[in-house]
């Protein structure tokens, strides 16, 4: 059976990716960043062994690019990029200090003169708004996921090498773990420990890393029994050497698979505490936050709190999704099921 | 299958208790002590060695853990200082309200998803499923409170067919015998365990209609229907109960939220109320039992399971 995974379930999405073989084009050419976001894995095999990945490279490239949503998802993705980093470069805006004649935002409704969408029932313009948010929002999902998917991994590959009553114990704080409503655990969490950006990154990474720890024991345990590893063994590999050199790089496509759809949970997560309230401390401000005075907002016929701020969370999540889900026809993994 | 059931039980139990031993620990992680939290940020030293000592917080842990689980059976959960009641008090008239969302939402949910995979493997590869397929990936892409907040906007703003928010005196059982005034909660919840269920419905039946059984069934001239209904989807339905069992962390999890947006007055509703007033005995207390009815919840799946599926042997670490 398939791991209920993070926030909502991720797998559902890609149980039946098996089935369809992909076509590869000769003719196709890859763009580089394709190749990239393919090869270049947070976690990926040490560079010394790229020159065996070279042909492998290029053929996951391929069947990556055979995905048209995925490649629109990348490059959605980008975009959004640009747009929160570089956007403000080009687009000043106070973000810190409110501007109090603009709390009232029918004072200044979308193509206002210096305010192309508005301004915010708390004082801020808008569009200037999105980007400042959008950077805590990405920078958290993206960091948070590699946070996690580094602990999940290590700690997987542990419980599933040594086995026995380690793996046992190991694999039941899992569960335990698992087994508490997350938003919960995260809201105590938040609450003990005053909330800042770097803490949003480690809790959320805190309680993401559960699932691929299943994910890579699961891994493990059948890697472990391969020739190449027990003859590692047989010249006397040490366990630690194994687990870095000969498990983790060849679990690499479900680590990747995970990672993806990992950066659209952890989003979704810091989206959620920001709406509750619980988010990056004032003045500073993610997606989720942005939203928290939507009803009120909306109720007043504010659409343009609501619906820019909203979008731009589903599109970056689907497209995440979309990435997620060529990546593991490409790379051929299937889920875990047991 | 008693054997499995006495060993799935145990598991809860230990489950159960390695959460109380978290949220243990958890409590006596606050900087400063519960004391500083209760006393305040300017609480003298001498003041904070008293409530410590009354508390019984100056005992070694093992002791304090101790008389923590030893007052659990009698729901000693600590006591809320913000509202002053004991924690297990305010939660005895949250608890059954966040129960009757989830639970109605997740049945809800299952009544639409089946039919839906059922929809997209006869007519896969069609428009039908491609647009379904469209659905769920935004469903599930969609934040609870921005599919909530829509659902406001379009149903209570501008058609006004539907209040704002339910009654928050309304009786655990108003979600039934007034279901208007629930409608937009329940259907915010279970709109992402719509998409995750509908697409697992989906690849487990694909799954299904591979299998040698259905060859045979229609080798012996079931007809379409009797081989999809009769056949497959009975099988398919199997692991859907699992996933049920799996996914109800997630789903209390969403209960946070819609709870939030729609001023639901249950569990997730409660530990927001008690996070913004750093009221950590109730933030913890609120974990602990919404935790231990997820548990029991997935242990009643698994039971269901067992009695669904006759071939399920309980064997290995899991």
């Amino acid at each position: 059976m398939t791991e209920a995974q993070g926030f909502h379930g991720t797998p559902a999405f890609g149980v039946d990716a098996s089935g369809s073989p992909v076509a590869v084009g000769p003719d196709l050419i890859v763009p580089a960043e394709v190749i990239e976001a393919a090869e270049g894995t947070p976690d990926g095999p040490a560079g010394g062994e790229s020159q065996s990945t070279g042909g492998l490279g290029v053929q996951i490239a391929r069947a990556f690019w055979e995905h048209k949503l995925a490649v629109v998802s990348l490059v959605v993705i980008i975009l959004m990029i640009l747009f929160c980093w570089v956007g403000p470069l080009f687009y000043h805006t106070e973000q810190v200090n409110q501007n109090l004649v603009l709390v009232n935002p029918t004072n200044a409704p979308p193509g206002h003169t210096g305010f192309p969408l508005g301004t915010t029932g708390t004082g801020f313009d808008e569009l200037g708004r999105m980007m400042y948010g959008g950077k805590v929002s990405l920078t958290v999902g993206l960091l948070s996921a590699l946070v996690a998917t580094v602990i999940g991994v290590v700690y997987g590959a542990v419980a599933g090498f040594f086995g026995r009553w380690l793996d046992a114990l190991m694999m039941r704080f899992v569960d335990i773990v698992l087994s508490i409503p997350i938003l919960f655990l995260l809201i105590a969490l938040v609450t003990i420990f005053r909330s800042s950006e770097a803490l949003l990154i480690l809790v959320i990474a805190g309680v993401s890393w559960l699932v691929p720890a299943r994910l890579v024991r699961g891994e493990t345990l059948s890697l472990r029994t391969r020739e190449y590893v027990q003859a590692v063994r047989g010249m006397g590999g040490r366990g630690g050497r194994i687990i870095g050199r000969h498990i983790i790089p060849n679990a690499v496509g479900t680590i990747v698979v995970f990672a993806t759809f990992q950066v659209a949970t952890s989003i979704l997560i810091l989206a959620a505490l920001g709406f509750l309230g619980f988010g990056v401390p004032a003045p500073a401000t993610d997606w989720g936050n942005m939203l928290s005075n939507a009803v009120s907002a909306a109720g007043n016929g504010w659409w343009w709190e609501f619906y820019p701020v909203g979008i731009c969370i589903v599109l970056v999540v689907i497209a995440f999704n979309f990435i997620g889900d060529a990546l593991r026809d490409a790379l051929e993994v299937r889920t875990q099921r047991r | 299958m008693t054997g499995y059931l006495v060993r799935r039980i145990l598991q809860a139990f230990v489950v159960i208790l390695g959460v109380v031993l978290i949220v243990f620990l958890l409590s006596r992680l606050i900087p400063g002590g519960e004391a500083r939290a209760v006393l305040g940020e300017r609480a003298s030293p001498t003041a904070i060695a008293r409530f410590n000592r009354v508390q019984g917080f100056d005992s070694p842990i093992w002791v304090q853990f101790w008389h923590y689980v030893i007052g659990l059976p009698q729901l000693k959960l600590g006591y809320s200082y913000k509202f002053t009641q004991p924690v297990w008090v305010i939660i005895s008239t949250r608890l059954p309200k966040t129960l009757a969302l989830v639970g109605t939402s997740t049945v809800l949910a299952l009544a639409i998803a089946v039919p839906l995979g059922v929809i997209q493997v006869i007519r896969r590869h069609k428009p039908v499923d491609y647009a379904l397929t469209g659905l769920s990936f935004i469903l599930f892409a969609m934040p609870a409170f921005f599919f909530g907040t829509l659902l406001i906007i379009i149903f209570a703003f501008d058609l006004k067919v539907l209040p704002v928010s339910p009654p928050s005196g309304a009786s655990p059982f108003a979600i039934w015998t007034d279901p208007k005034a629930f409608i937009m909660p329940v259907v915010t919840l279970a709109a992402i365990s719509i998409a995750v269920f509908s697409r697992y419905m989906r690849s487990s039946l694909l799954d299904a209609m591979a299998e040698d059984y259905i060859r045979t069934a229609r080798a012996k001239g079931a007809s379409s229907g009797r081989v999809l209904f009769g056949h497959a989807l009975r099988n398919a339905l199997i692991p859907i109960v699992t996933l049920l069992g799996l996914s109800l962390p997630l789903i209390v999890s969403g209960a946070v939220i819609t709870e939030d947006v729609f001023n639901y007055p249950g569990m997730g509703l409660l530990v927001v109320v008690a996070a913004e007033n750093t009221d950590i005995p109730l933030v913890l207390g609120t974990t602990l039992v919404i935790t231990v009815a997820t548990v029991v919840g997935s242990l009643l799946a698994d039971i269901v399971y067992v009695a669904v599926d006759p071939r399920i042997r309980y064997g290995g670490s899991f």
